[in-house]
């Protein structure tokens, strides 16, 4: 199983020029793996240490050491509010009850159509404009209910149209 | 005031290339090439006396002095992780400053010599790290990045890697960890980085943080002695103030250091919220002591010297406000849940210590806890924080005893509604040695709390 290596050869190409060990590469490689397969199964944790020659047990310790890597499938849209203090002292607190009661979900649950994961994070360096999450990697700052339901039905639309015209 | 550091402020499209280069961009790094030799660059910033804006003040030029001369590999490593709550600074000198972050970097490495640059990205910077890449391949096609820098023979290049959601991997000997691509936990020092057997990969490397590396350019240009004469002797030049919780006007705000609390909260950042009273300040994020907002406080100047003085530290001057109203229990609850979240694991007293802490303060929130619970959070940091491979074990400590000692009577509010509300509680507690000795309690250190 090669998918990785022949479908993105250039960019795994260019990660490891960055380095002068392969074994950097590794953080570079899971996040590749993860915008391909959505998540880190086994397969793909393996797949990615055969990549930069490292046993697949330190590819899987690599993977649980950081929140932004998951072993678990997420909802399409991976939402991480920012609970830490300094947020939480302008209301993120209250904003995640809020956005986890408007979804209907559990704290760091999905929805049962699958299109959202809600979970909370520690300072993402926006503190300055809470409440905030970052949405698949990308953030979303100075939030209210009206604007983030907005947001929703944006994402509710985009995820609509993907399975319209997949591949698009 | 023309802004040295965020000069996106005065001059909004200085994050494009030929922008920066109109406005003296590179200008620094042409100097250091064309007219000083590495020894001399190192020099000018000794006697800039720039000291490290990642948390520690330690002094730049002393940092690449110790880079040994005569080995071939060395590396410059700029700490892009900013991970502490409330810092926010690093982002926007990335983001709307990319130019002279990587004129700053490329300043050190020339400096030390170095074969190349890594600046490590927190993974949430994930836009900005892209970016930053295509920022450095401009540089790179101006030939101030790469092979044959400026003609001068030095080869260097740059790249950008990125964390993935760890606060550790800011604590420098972390970040090299995770750089190699081996777990990304501190390692036992010496050697040091600047060491050979202690940097990346193992040759010496310089680690500095964005925002003091921003700092050097200007340096450059100005020269030392024009540096000094922003600031304080003992902490000179421009600091950027992170400004967050219950301010009016949150934001990064960079002023002189030495400006005192009261003209940055007062004149810079709108007052406090509402109109409300200020109750404590944590000026380093959620890893220095807390300082209750007197009139002594608030005149003290922002420097590393005046706030070590007050029992605090200045860190990265990420300074939270907590308004009047603010339950300082709830809030240490935050912090220490922070550190025991961010705790790596590697040394059992901080892995174990955050982790009874935390535990502590879910019991406070619940409303169960009890009077031999304060006395835990007294005894647990101090037998912490002494005892652990890296400052984190002191930083899980700092929030927890500043509270407790300035603070206790909003504790003991909680354990009297808690012993009130559950007498049953209280009864146990009878019957359990009490912490008082510094010795943990059997019945906790076995877990059965
Ligand atoms: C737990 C921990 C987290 C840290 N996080 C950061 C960080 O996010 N950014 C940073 O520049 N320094 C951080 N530091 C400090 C670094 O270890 C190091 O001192 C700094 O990068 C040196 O750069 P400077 O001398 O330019 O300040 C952290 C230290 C510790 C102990
Ligand atoms: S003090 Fe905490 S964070 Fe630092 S090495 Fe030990 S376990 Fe890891
Ligand atoms: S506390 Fe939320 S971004 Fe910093």
């Amino acid at each position: 199983m090669a998918v990785l290596a022949d479908k993105y050869a250039d960019r795994i190409e260019k990660i490891f020029a960055k380095y002068p060990d392969k074994r950097s590469g590794i953080m570079d490689l899971l996040y590749l793996a993860q915008e391909e397969y959505g998540w880190l199964s086994e397969d793909a944790l393996r797949e990615v240490a055969a990549l930069c020659d490292v046993d697949p047990t330190q590819a899987q310790s690599i993977a649980g050491f950081y929140t932004m890597f998951s072993e678990k499938p997420k909802g399409k849209y991976w939402l991480q509010v920012c609970t830490d203090l300094p947020c939480a002292l302008r209301g993120a607190d209250q904003f995640y009850r809020d956005l986890c009661e408007y979804l209907d979900v559990e704290d760091g649950g999905t929805t049962e159509d699958g299109l959202f994961t809600v979970e909370q994070v520690m300072c993402l360096a926006a503190c300055d404009r809470a409440p905030m999450l970052q949405c698949n990697f990308h953030y979303h700052e100075n939030l209210d209910m009206d604007t983030i339901k907005a947001l929703i039905e944006q994402w509710r639309a985009q995820a609509q149209h993907d399975i319209a015209e997949p591949g698009d | 005031m023309k802004h040295i550091l965020l000069r996106d402020l005065d001059i909004p499209d200085i994050w494009q290339f030929d922008t920066y280069i109109a406005n003296g961009g590179y200008e620094g790094l042409k100097k250091a090439i064309q007219e000083h030799s590495p020894k001399e660059v190192i020099q000018i910033v000794l006697d800039s006396n720039l000291r490290g804006r990642g948390g520690a003040g330690f002094p730049a030029g002393r940092k690449w002095s110790f880079i040994p001369q005569d080995v071939p590999v060395k590396y410059v490593t700029v700490n892009a992780d900013e991970s502490e709550p409330g810092t926010f600074k690093d982002r926007q000198l990335l983001e709307k400053n990319p130019h002279q972050v990587i004129e700053g970097a490329m300043i050190a490495a020339y400096a030390i010599q170095a074969t190349a640059v890594y600046i490590y990205c927190r993974g949430e910077f994930w836009d900005l790290a892209h970016r930053l890449e295509e920022r450095i391949e401009e540089a790179r096609r101006a030939n101030l990045v790469g092979e044959d820098v400026l003609g001068s023979g030095w080869t260097c290049d740059m790249h950008v890697h990125l964390g993935a959601g760890a606060y550790i991997c800011g604590e420098e000997s972390a970040l090299l960890n995770s750089l190699q691509g081996l777990l990304g936990q501190p390692r036992v020092r010496p050697p040091f980085p600047a060491q050979v057997g202690g940097g990346l990969y193992y040759h010496p490397t310089v680690v500095n943080n964005v925002e003091t590396l921003s700092n050097v350019p200007w340096i450059l240009v100005n020269g030392a002695d024009a540096y000094k004469q922003i600031g304080t002797p003992q902490s000179p030049g421009p600091k950027i103030f992170c400004m967050s919780g219950h301010v009016a006007k949150p934001g990064n705000y960079e002023l002189p250091l030495g400006t005192t609390f009261r003209e940055l909260i007062y004149e810079h950042a709108g007052g406090i919220r509402n109109g409300k009273g200020l109750k404590a300040i944590l000026p380093s994020g959620a890893s220095g002591p807390v300082l209750v907002a007197t009139d002594k406080v608030l005149d003290t100047p922002l420097t590393y010297e005046d706030v070590a003085a007050l029992g605090s530290t200045l860190g990265s001057a990420s300074i939270i406000l907590l308004d009047e109203d603010t339950d300082m229990v709830w809030a240490a609850a935050k912090m220490t849940h922070f550190f025991k979240h961010e705790s790596c694991g590697k040394c059992t007293p901080c892995r174990e210590g955050t982790y009874w802490l935390d535990r502590i303060y879910e019991r406070l929130m619940r409303g169960e806890g009890t009077q031999h619970d304060l006395d835990m959070l007294t005894v647990v940091p101090k037998q912490m924080a002494p005892v652990t491979l890296c400052a984190l074990g002191e930083f899980a400590a700092n929030p927890v005893l500043s509270t407790v000692t300035q603070f206790r009577e909003e504790y003991e509010r909680y354990i009297r509604r808690a012993e009130a509300e559950h007498p049953e509680l209280a009864e146990t507690m009878r019957t359990v040695t009490r912490g008082t000795t510094g010795e943990i309690p059997e019945a906790v250190a076995e877990g059965g709390l």
